[in-house]
């Protein structure tokens, strides 16, 4: 008897040995903690993170999202019908602590018009809760899960076509803090990169329809950070102040495109690696794959706008993935001494010369509209080198602020825009000598950035029009 | 005054379909390719009478005077769940600017009896679908790019604040108005909508409509319109009441 039930633990002592599934590391444990009380889980629009878990034992938390199908911009004049967790895009930010027993209600809006349910990369189980939570208009589905694995993961929707349901906006974050919890940081901040598919190129105004075709040719016409061109530039930037530590959990919804996620102007002194818990230093660029995330984290050393950008450079330049980070406070010259010195150098290089790709025409816009186009593609086009505030950067970058060079030609930004621009200039009194490269933007784009800048900085205003923009282009 | 705006309105739209909430139309048989099949199994489709219109408020309010027990007071709590009849203010009341439009908030055993007093039936998938297929002239649209994108552009928008009258989207080749742009419509086998495959066990039913399992074993992987569709069916039970979600009736044809 006494011998038939040793051999019946041994049995079972090895049965659990084979049957157990989870790698046994650090970071992913089959133990249930016992839990103690309830909160409700604090849920945040980006780019804001809700606090971080203070607790140092798992708890019950509920969870409440609701999916809300609505029209929102994606740039300036510029909207779209988004499908959304928690009325934005990305979708509200979760954060638990691993080991918390979560008990998640998803509610479908009643006046949306598709079932929905979500699928969270963080759950252990069929569909990571999707099949439990498939929610047809005006219900609400539960179902619970225990979080077993620390990290930073991406959920979304995943009702046929799940792709149509991501590229309509339905992702967003959910963080598992490690029992021991994350190292402190000053700031933390929370972006999510998207692309998105639309009838109309980049910047036409107007409601534009999803473009499945491009969709399946995965070819958008905008890759952006938290749900829309210019959602974190100027006004709407991150800040921060010099000295302080930030952490930025980045995720990327796709549906299709691998981010090349890099911040222009500092390094990552740590990544948490495809948001797990392998810890790399000293990192440029970070690849974010759709449906996945990274942790980056950095001092913030010197005073600048720190520039978050998808690497794959186009899709900054031309389709909308630029963000930015101002850290402000005392410049130290110790670690960047800024320009020191500005002479010339004469070579007989040519000017870099982009291909001449002509575009079609849109419908006239009004100045009103032109005004509203022009800031869009300022932001995107023109920014980088001359500055959110049009002042330029000194010895390089000429200002576009009561700018004498174009007052009594307003044409000149125009043709500077098409044609390029090289060699000695003089603006208000200084000289420049650098190149510009002509720009691929349409005629009525041209017309709208230059109609922009004679508008604001302090110019004279002044219209420029698709017509006379085409006229130049001879 | 008010009242009598809603009064003309309300016969401007009577005359525009008379005695509309009764007159059907001939659907020529044909086949239907599930969207979810293993094989190409193709369903054959008889000819049959479907409404022209979906199902108003109006119809259904002549259909709770005549029948008191489906009334939201009285309705059975297996038969419907809470959302039955959600938008009327009482028992055979509901705004009068909503009398012509399609009835919502039913449930399938609701829908069903509805038919069933009319001595008509409800749809079955394969018979909806084949109607459906069809566009203003061609009695299948399936690839045209135009439709397809019109679908998707109305799946793609939340529901209006208050929804339009029957009658107020599109006639197609058959005759048959709102299949499309208007509610989603309940169908006799809404529920079994994956199991076509005699090769593929009932446990599919859970796990075949999401992510990639979505487009697993489809026939039709780019009809993401279809796919629309057929998530919205699989997402009820037959006792939910749903805002966009009505229905409409048809009956077998006989022999002349």
């Amino acid at each position: 008897m006494k011998k038939g039930f040793k051999l019946l633990a041994l049995v079972f002592f090895i049965s659990l040995i084979f049957t157990n599934c989870k790698r046994n590391n650090e970071s992913s444990s089959s133990v249930i903690e016992k839990i103690k009380g309830e909160e409700i889980a604090v849920l945040t629009e980006a780019p804001n993170v809700p606090p971080p878990i203070t607790r140092n034992y798992a708890t019950k938390v509920i969870v409440n999202l609701e999916v809300i199908e609505k029209e929102m911009e994606m740039m300036d004049g510029v909207t779209y019908n988004f499908w959304t967790f928690g009325g934005s895009v990305p979708g509200s930010f979760i954060r638990i602590r691993q080991g918390d027993f979560v008990e998640f209600h998803l509610k479908n809006n009643p006046n949306n018009k598709l079932p929905h349910n979500i699928d969270l990369h963080a759950v252990s189980g069929q569909g990571g809760g999707a099949a439990a939570t498939f929610t047809a208009p005006g219900h609400e589905t539960q179902f619970s899960f225990t979080a077993l694995n620390a990290g930073l993961y991406i959920y979304h929707c995943a009702t046929a076509p799940v792709g149509m349901h991501i590229a309509n906006g339905m992702y967003g974050l959910i963080l598992v803090e490690p029992k021991e919890g994350l190292p402190k940081v000053d700031k933390e901040f929370y972006v999510c990169q998207g692309d998105f598919y639309t009838k109309g190129t980049y910047g036409e105004a107007g409601l534009q329809q999803f473009d499945m075709d491009k969709a399946l040719k995965e070819q958008p016409d905008y890759v952006v950070f938290n749900g829309k061109v210019g959602s974190l530039t100027g006004d709407k930037s991150m800040k921060v102040k010099v000295g302080e530590t930030v952490r930025l959990f980045v995720g990327n919804g796709g549906p299709n495109l691998v981010s090349s996620f890099h911040v222009i102007g500092d390094i990552f002194d740590n990544v948490y690696v495809e948001g797990g818990s392998l810890v790399n230093h000293n990192v440029q660029t970070t690849l974010v794959p759709a449906g996945g995330s990274a942790i980056t984290e950095f001092k913030c050393d010197v005073p600048s706008t720190l520039i978050l950008v998808d690497h794959s450079i186009f899709r900054t330049f031309n389709k909308g993935s630029l963000g930015m980070l101002k850290v402000e406070g005392e410049e130290v010259k110790a670690i960047y001494s800024g320009q020191q010195d500005d002479r010339i150098y004469q070579s007989e290089g040519a000017p870099q010369s982009m291909p001449d790709v002509p575009k079609v025409a849109s419908k006239p816009l009004t100045k009103e509209e032109k005004l509203i186009q022009g800031k869009s593609i300022y932001s995107s086009t023109c920014q980088a080198c001359h500055q959110a505030d049009g002042k330029g950067i000194g010895g390089a970058f000429p200002p576009l602020v009561s700018s004498d060079y174009f007052a009594s030609d307003p044409s000149t930004i125009a043709k500077t825009i098409i044609h390029g621009l090289s060699g000695k200039i003089t603006v208000n009194g200084k000289t420049y000598d650098g190149v510009m490269p002509k720009q691929t933007l349409s005629d009525a784009q041209i017309a709208s950035v230059s109609t922009y800048i004679l508008n604001n900085f302090g110019n004279k205003g002044g219209e420029v029009t698709a017509a006379d923009v085409t006229k130049l282009r001879k | 005054m008010r009242n009598f705006f809603i009064a003309i309105i309300l016969f401007a739209n009577l005359s525009v379909y008379g005695q509309g909430q009764t007159t059907m139309v001939n659907i020529k048989g044909g086949f239907y390719l599930p969207l979810y099949s293993l094989d190409s199994q193709k369903i054959v489709v008889k000819p049959f009478l479907m409404d022209i219109y979906p199902v108003t408020n109006m119809d259904y309010k002549k259909f709770v005077l005549q029948f008191p027990d489906w009334r939201k007071s009285k309705i059975k709590s297996i038969y419907a769940d809470t959302n039955y009849l959600h938008h009327w203010t009482s028992d055979t009341n509901f705004n009068a600017l909503l009398a012509f439009s399609p009835v919502v908030n039913v449930s399938w055993f609701a829908a069903k009896k509805y038919c069933e007093c009319q001595g008509k039936r409800l749809p079955t998938v394969a018979e909806w679908e084949l109607a459906g297929k069809a566009n203003e002239t061609k009695p299948d649209a399936t690839k045209d790019l135009k439709f397809n994108q019109w679908l998707l552009n109305w799946v793609s928008k939340p529901n209006t604040r208050m929804l339009a009258n029957v009658g107020s989207t599109f006639k197609n080749y058959y005759g048959v108005w709102d299949l499309h742009g208007l509610v989603w419509e309940w169908t006799f086998d809404f529920n079994s909508a994956l199991t076509t495959g005699e090769s593929r066990g009932d446990s599919g039913l859970d796990n075949t409509f999401f992510c990639g399992g979505g487009s697993f074993a489809s026939k039709d992987i780019n009809n993401y319109a279809a796919f629309m569709r057929f998530a919205s069916r699989s997402s009820v039970k037959a006792k939910y009441g749903v805002p966009n979600l009505g229905f409409r009736c048809v009956k077998d044809k006989i022999a002349q």
